[in-house]
């Protein structure tokens, strides 16, 4: 992935649009501490495109804020089973469960959890229906796929888990007065934000419609067409799929609906919820070119929402304290010993350190693209680690920097 | 199979061959896998001759789609013509080959290494894949664009189980049967699949279609796609990185396709740090024991810093970064014998520090005709 490429998608790319000139002063450094100290801050959203490291960031944050005296719960979607053990956790299920190894001497607590979003989502229709048709409905192979795989419903019971979490803190069921959450691996960071309207206007969509009731349908001369075609429609799927799937899929919709009426309302007031004061955004991006780009959307459709956005975490950056000796300088030093035949060790120390600064230097060429393109982004970073995180001490020493900007 | 075996075997054939040049071969058309001679040359696909359909998965984070791209590049040598697919609406093609987005048909988007053989590229869409197999099976002409506005597309393609898959796959079985003028218009396909998390599931159509189709076309289609993906025909390479999560999630991706009867390829080993120190310095450097000193002489010797006199800093800063890339190479090794034990082929492609371009994508190419994998 290098810095020339990125560009060719044809949706464009934040850094062209001709902001030029900036440099990494123009923005304040990203204030960690102040945002997870202000008690203020209810909510806190780490998103960001697939494989960046959302999990360990949020983990490391909710462990911070939690050492500095909030009551925290954290809700990871994907985590790694070393996460949950580095937490002091055999592993992460659907309840939240205190991780006893956070520092709580000034008077903070953290409990963690993972999303089961199938879970989630059969205690949503255990809540909502009579026990016979809540039974009927998790035995339906339309809501099973809905509630397994549809491409939204992760991102939709995240944002309704949420909602959950924060009941239970508001209504004094639970002492948290800060919630940390992950957000689903989708492959695109913008589909959180949107998958929970593209679940509710899905359900309550035309063609549901139809199908739920093409006998009231016949009023009105362009509905008539349409309930005709829903037959149609009837028919065919009938013909392609056999008979039994029409019955399943008109009990599936009928039961959707009288539990889901209000499908709509409920994911407007979460919404609403990621709108209000007290909920603030982080990005979390790798320094490549596809993932910084997908930041960039999503920072420019916080904005465009109006949701609070406090920053980026760039992840991963490569670092080295040899900065003086470049990477081209790094290289030719090397030749000349491997010419001559001399000092092999050193020779192959500035090979590795020839790699580390290709990095260095392209990492910091990204991050200066990112800065130009949204020079009022302030910015944190994290750097690179030479493995994955095992332990207590190494999500705060992550915290630690993210700290230090 | 032991884990290299594939590697050597390929680069002896090759050294015999002086440089594996194909000649002869005519596009579009191939000479039946596996009839050939000893003496001719190879055919397509390495170590699997009969494989007309490699499918590409792996963790996300990994480099499935520059693997895929790279696969579709080394397949298409001399003289191929290979058809490269992408399922999930990403443009991850469209960006790798540095064109605009893909189109819902076949675009030829890259020649393969050394001039001979052709790459062409295909996103997948699924709706569009329904109103084709709609329009072709039914006939249904202005009637589809009229399902299309009422929402009942979406609907068949987002939520009704299984169906958006078996259209995928659909999709792209069809590419790999279809024939013109008495030969596979493709000499292979590859498909740039959904990531290890749901691999199986997306492969499994037939059961995950169980659900609505128990019988009709639809389960006739999924049968017929499910013969092919669990024949020698189609074979399933997983990538990774040497790092633990995408290694675990190897492991089980392995153990679930096994489960379901789809046959497991190579393990593609993605951006391996090269071990540059010598094994005695690797550990020095690990245990924090390698002399400043000499490191000192070496770089005065190669006339580094400001009047020869090399920074303090300086050598700390390198000894820093020998002893980090012993921790990584002492990882990959833990990693690379986890993944051994898989006893699966094994192919490793090394990091490309500045990035993955058009350029680096051959040069992974190259890599992996010398490891056999193509």
């Amino acid at each position: 992935m290098s810095p020339a490429r990125g560009n060719g998608t044809g949706r464009g790319n934040g850094a062209g649009r001709g902001r030029t000139g900036r440099t990494e002063s123009s923005a304040p450094p990203l204030d960690v501490d102040s945002l997870i100290d202000d008690p203020g801050t209810r909510i806190v959203v780490c998103c960001g495109s697939g494989g960046v490291g959302k999990t360990t960031t949020a983990a490391a944050l909710a462990v911070r804020a939690a050492e500095r005296g909030r009551r925290v719960v954290v809700l990871t979607i994907d985590p790694a089973r070393r996460l949950a053990q580095a937490m002091g956790l055999s592993e992460l299920d659907n309840t939240p469960r205190p991780v006893p190894a956070v520092d709580n001497a000034s008077g903070g607590s953290l409990d963690a959890m993972m999303l089961d979003m199938k879970r989630t989502f059969d205690e949503l229709v255990e809540s909502a229906a009579a026990p016979e048709k809540a039974e009927q409905i998790l035995a339906n192979p339309f809501y099973q796929a809905l509630s397994s795989s549809f491409s939204g419903t992760q991102e939709y019971m995240a944002m309704e888990k949420l909602a959950q979490l924060r009941q239970d803190a508001e209504a004094g069921r639970q002492p948290w007065d800060l919630v940390v959450v992950d957000t689903p691996p989708s492959r695109s960071a913008l589909d959180f934000l949107d998958a929970p309207q593209r679940l509710s206007s899905f359900l309550d969509g035309r063609f549901i419609r139809i199908l739920l009731a093409p006998a009231k349908a016949g009023g009105r001369a362009y509905l008539r067409v349409f309930s005709a075609v829903a037959g149609g429609v009837a028919g065919l799927m009938t013909r392609l799929l056999g008979a039994q799937v029409l019955t399943d899929l008109q009990t599936f919709v009928a039961a959707m609906d009288t539990i889901f009426g209000g499908f709509r309302q409920r994911a407007e007031a979460t919404y609403a919820m990621l709108q209000a004061p007290g909920t603030t955004f982080l990005v979390v991006a790798a320094p490549d070119p596809d993932s910084l780009r997908e930041a960039s959307y999503f920072v420019e459709r916080l904005e465009a929402d109006a949701m609070p956005l406090r920053g980026l975490v760039l992840n991963r950056v490569a670092r080295s304290d040899g900065g003086s000796l470049s990477s081209t300088r790094s290289t030719s030093a090397a030749e000349e010993l491997e010419e001559n035949g001399e000092h092999p060790l050193t020779a192959a120390l500035l090979r590795l350190h020839a790699d580390r600064m290709t990095r260095v230097e392209q990492d910091r060429a990204l991050a200066r693209r990112f800065r130009a393109a949204h020079p009022d982004v302030p910015v944190a970073t994290i750097t690179a680690r030479a493995t994955d995180v095992h332990a207590l001490g190494e999500l705060r020493s992550i915290a630690d920097e993210l700290a230090a900007g | 199979m032991p884990a290299t075996a594939v590697g050597r075997d390929a680069r002896a054939r090759r050294a015999d061959q002086g440089g594996g040049d194909y000649a002869r071969r005519v596009p579009a058309a191939s000479p039946s896998p596996g009839s050939d001679p000893a003496g001719e040359p190879p055919p397509a696909g390495g170590a699997w001759p009969d494989a007309r359909l490699h499918v590409v998965t792996g963790k996300g984070g990994t480099g499935k789609t520059t693997v895929a791209a790279a696969l579709a590049l080394a397949l298409a040598r001399g003289g191929r013509r290979v058809l490269l697919c992408e399922v999930e609406d990403r443009q991850g093609i469209a960006r790798l080959f540095d064109t605009g987005p893909l189109p819902y048909t076949e675009r030829k988007v890259a020649v393969a290494p050394g001039g001979r053989g052709d790459v062409y590229a295909l996103a997948v869409e699924p709706r569009a894949a329904l109103m084709e197999y709609l329009e072709i099976f039914y006939k249904l002409g202005r009637a589809g664009r009229v399902l299309e506005k009422i929402g009942a597309v979406d609907f068949a393609t987002t939520i009704a189980p299984g169906l958006r898959d078996v259209l995928l796959t659909g999709k792209v079985y069809e590419a790999v049967k279809r024939r013109e003028r008495g030969a596979p218009v493709f000499d292979a396909v590859v498909l740039d699949a959904p990531p290890t998390g749901r691999i199986t599931r997306f492969l499994n159509v037939n059961s995950e279609v169980a659900g609505i189709a128990k019988v009709g076309p639809v389960r006739n289609q999924a049968d017929s796609i499910m013969e092919v993906l669990r024949s020698p025909r189609t074979v399933v390479h997983l990538v990774t990185l040497l790092e633990e999560m995408p290694v675990q999630e190897t492991i089980d991706a392995v153990a679930e396709l096994a489960d379901v009867g789809l046959p497991v390829g190579a393990v593609v080993v993605n951006q391996v740090h090269d071990e540059v120190l010598a094994r005695g310095a690797l550990q020095a450097a690990g245990r924090g024991g390698l002399d400043p000193d000499e490191v000192r002489t070496g770089l005065k010797a190669a006339r580094v810093g400001r009047g020869g006199e090399p920074p303090a800093t300086l050598v700390d800063a390198l000894l820093t970064e020998a002893s980090q890339h012993s921790e990584r190479v002492a990882l990959q090794r833990r990693e690379r014998s986890e993944l051994a034990e898989l006893e699966r082929p094994m192919v490793e492609l090394p990091l490309l520090p500045a990035g993955v371009d058009l350029g680096g994508l051959y040069e992974l190419a190259e890599q992996m005709c010398a490891q056999g994998l193509a």
